[in-house]
């Protein structure tokens, strides 16, 4: 039945979301699109799987863990910053140093958790109890980031992504409000590795594999729902929990319906750049609208764009002319 | 007189894509002296080296050669977001001094604590949204009720006006204006000059403001240098600045070279 298997969708949703909210930090906060997350969140997972088969407390291990994946952050971070290495670019070479690292310290491919004879955090064998806790994580991180976003350096951090070049005119080093973020969204992503491999009982070199994409979808699909209804920071980032949620959920149907699920990494790839190409589609038909319409227009109705002025009907006309 | 001199630039030097075809020589040996309470505009063709000046006292780029002296201090090699702390900046494009998706007063918070350790203190306290509030009712746009507005919204004459406030509300020791109203309407572009005045007057700021207007660059301020090929080839002050007219420097300029355009006699 299709709503026996809800609990977990619901699980996995959750789970995915603490690593939406991290990708909603670099994408959404810091402009900044970071690809480290295939690479981290399968170290979060590989950290914690490892230290648990030694025999380490789960929360310990979950604090390694998210110190990894801060790590992992800080790399990118450095590549981007001192080493002035495109984002993009920055992410991929540290995605690829941790595919060796992840390798390295599972020592195999995959490494199991068992979850029967110890100690874990949540787990699918009890999927009632894994939501309450995960929803308890959730709440604590948004209530924590909602508060470091307010503080004097969060505020920083968001003007780093907002205008990097009225940031730095405002005397914020760019520079290190772009390190940080990426360390706190890479922990987050790290946490949710970690919180997957206790609850599906494994972490696997593989478990990263496209994992930006899901990161971005649930992002977006977060973002179309709650952005009519609120433009408060908390909700915004609760958004993006909701869509991983959904997006869990869309994920059972289609193995309900036994539909081909190989071909479920295509399809999110798709509503991505779907939504994704909307704005631009917008912002170019919208504009030969205008165009279109200012031809209709008496000669010279448009002289002052011609100059290059900006008055305050025509901003967005007079930046292209200038 | 003994005055006390600002900022200092010795002999710097800047050259872009050097060893290029595209190698450009923006900075030519530039001495300079600013002294306190000096309101200096900044005049000459495109490609001059106005921005690049700036730009240089700013540390958006390092110099090549010479010396920065603010204030007594040696900037020259202090990274962009330190200098800031001595520094006020409008940009030309309205779009460029403001964080656009944060509010009217996350945005002067922000400027309130240019050159502070930013810390996990609040952003804002509730005496200084009072202030915001008295400083934006100078500006008479009405923002002082729309403090949580998100920059994005305003026009580009109102996004201007709050860079102002932005960067003279912490007293700069030097306010650097790059055509800060070459993008506006006449009508807004004369308002902004004219709020520049009266704010740069009464805090007695050090200011260097570039433009394209002649008449502006005569009217405004106490001096006026004229630039050209990356030089400064006119520097002039006191009396004799305010008796120029606008045919004085146009023919200063055809002296040295410089081609006209229609923008420098019409705006």
């Amino acid at each position: 039945m299709f709503f026996d298997a809800l609990p977990g969708a619901i699980s996995l949703g959750l789970i995915w979301g603490i690593m939406a909210i991290g990708v909603f930090i670099t994408y959404k906060v810091l402009d900044f699109p970071d690809l480290t997350v295939d690479g981290s969140i399968c170290t979060g997972g590989a950290v914690c799987a490892v230290l648990l088969g030694l025999g380490v407390n789960a929360w310990w291990a979950l604090l390694v863990a998210v110190i990894a994946g801060a790590l992992a952050g800080l790399v990118t971070g450095i590549f981007h910053t001192l080493l002035g290495i495109p984002s993009i670019l920055a992410g991929i070479l540290t995605q690829l140093i941790l595919w060796s690292v992840n390798l390295k310290i599972m020592g195999q491919a995959n490494t199991p958790v068992d979850t029967r004879n110890t100690y874990v955090i949540i787990t699918q064998l009890e999927p009632g109890w894994s939501i309450l806790i995960l929803f308890a994580f959730i709440a604590l991180i948004v209530g924590g980031l909602y508060w470091f976003f307010g503080t004097e350096f969060g505020c920083g951090i968001r003007a780093t992504g907002n205008n990097p070049n009225m940031s730095r005119a405002q005397g914020i080093n760019v520079n290190l409000d772009k390190i940080v973020a990426l360390m706190v969204s890479n922990a987050l992503v790290a946490l949710a590795g970690a919180m997957l491999a206790q609850y599906q009982g494994f972490a696997d070199i593989n478990m990263g594999r496209g994992a930006i994409v899901i990161g971005l979808a649930a992002v977006i699909i977060g973002e179309a729902i709650v952005s009519r209804i609120s433009r408060n920071f908390a909700v915004q980032l609760s958004s993006a929990v909701i869509g991983a949620i959904l997006y869990y959920i869309v994920y059972q149907f289609v193995i309900w319906l036994e539909l081909d699920t190989e071909y479920l990494k295509m399809f999110s790839a798709i509503v991505v750049a779907i939504f994704l190409a909307i704005p631009y589609w917008k912002k170019t038909y919208f504009r030969n609208f205008i165009n279109k319409t200012k031809k209709h227009l008496p000669r010279g109705g448009n002289s002052g764009g011609a100059q290059g002025s900006v008055t305050d009907e025509n901003t967005e006309g007079a930046q292209n002319n200038g | 007189m003994a005055e006390k001199v600002m900022l200092k630039l010795e002999n710097v030097c800047k050259t872009f894509n050097p060893g290029s075809v595209n190698e450009k020589s923006a900075l030519k040996n530039i001495d300079l002296e600013v002294y306190e309470g000096d309101f200096i505009t900044v005049i000459g063709g495109n490609g001059a080296g106005k921005s690049t000046l700036m730009n240089a006292i700013c540390g958006t780029f390092p110099i090549d050669a010479g010396k920065i002296i603010l204030n007594g201090d040696d900037i020259t090699r202090l990274p962009e977001y330190k200098r800031a702390k001595y520094l006020g900046r409008v940009f030309q494009d309205p779009m460029l001094g403001t964080a656009p998706n944060m509010e009217i007063e996350e945005n002067l918070a922000l400027a309130y604590r240019r050159g502070k350790l930013r810390s996990l203190m609040p952003r804002i306290t509730r005496q200084e949204r009072a202030f915001y509030r008295e400083q934006l009712a100078r500006l008479e746009l009405g923002l002082e009720d729309r403090l949580t507005v998100k920059v994005g919204l305003l026009s580009g004459g109102q996004r201007q006006s709050l860079t102002l406030l932005m960067a003279t509300m912490k007293k700069p020791d030097l306010l650097l204006l790059d055509e800060h109203t070459a993008a506006l309407d006449p009508r807004t572009a004369a308002k902004v000059l004219g709020l520049t005045e009266e704010i740069t007057a009464e805090n007695k700021l050090t200011t260097i403001m570039i433009t394209h207007n002649m008449m502006d660059a005569i009217r405004c301020g106490n001096r006026l240098i004229m630039m050209q090929e990356g030089r400064v080839i006119y520097d002039v002050s006191g009396e004799e600045k305010k008796s120029l007219s606008v045919r004085d420097l146009l023919e200063k300029f055809r002296e040295s070279g410089g081609e006209i355009n229609d923008r420098m006699v019409l705006s």
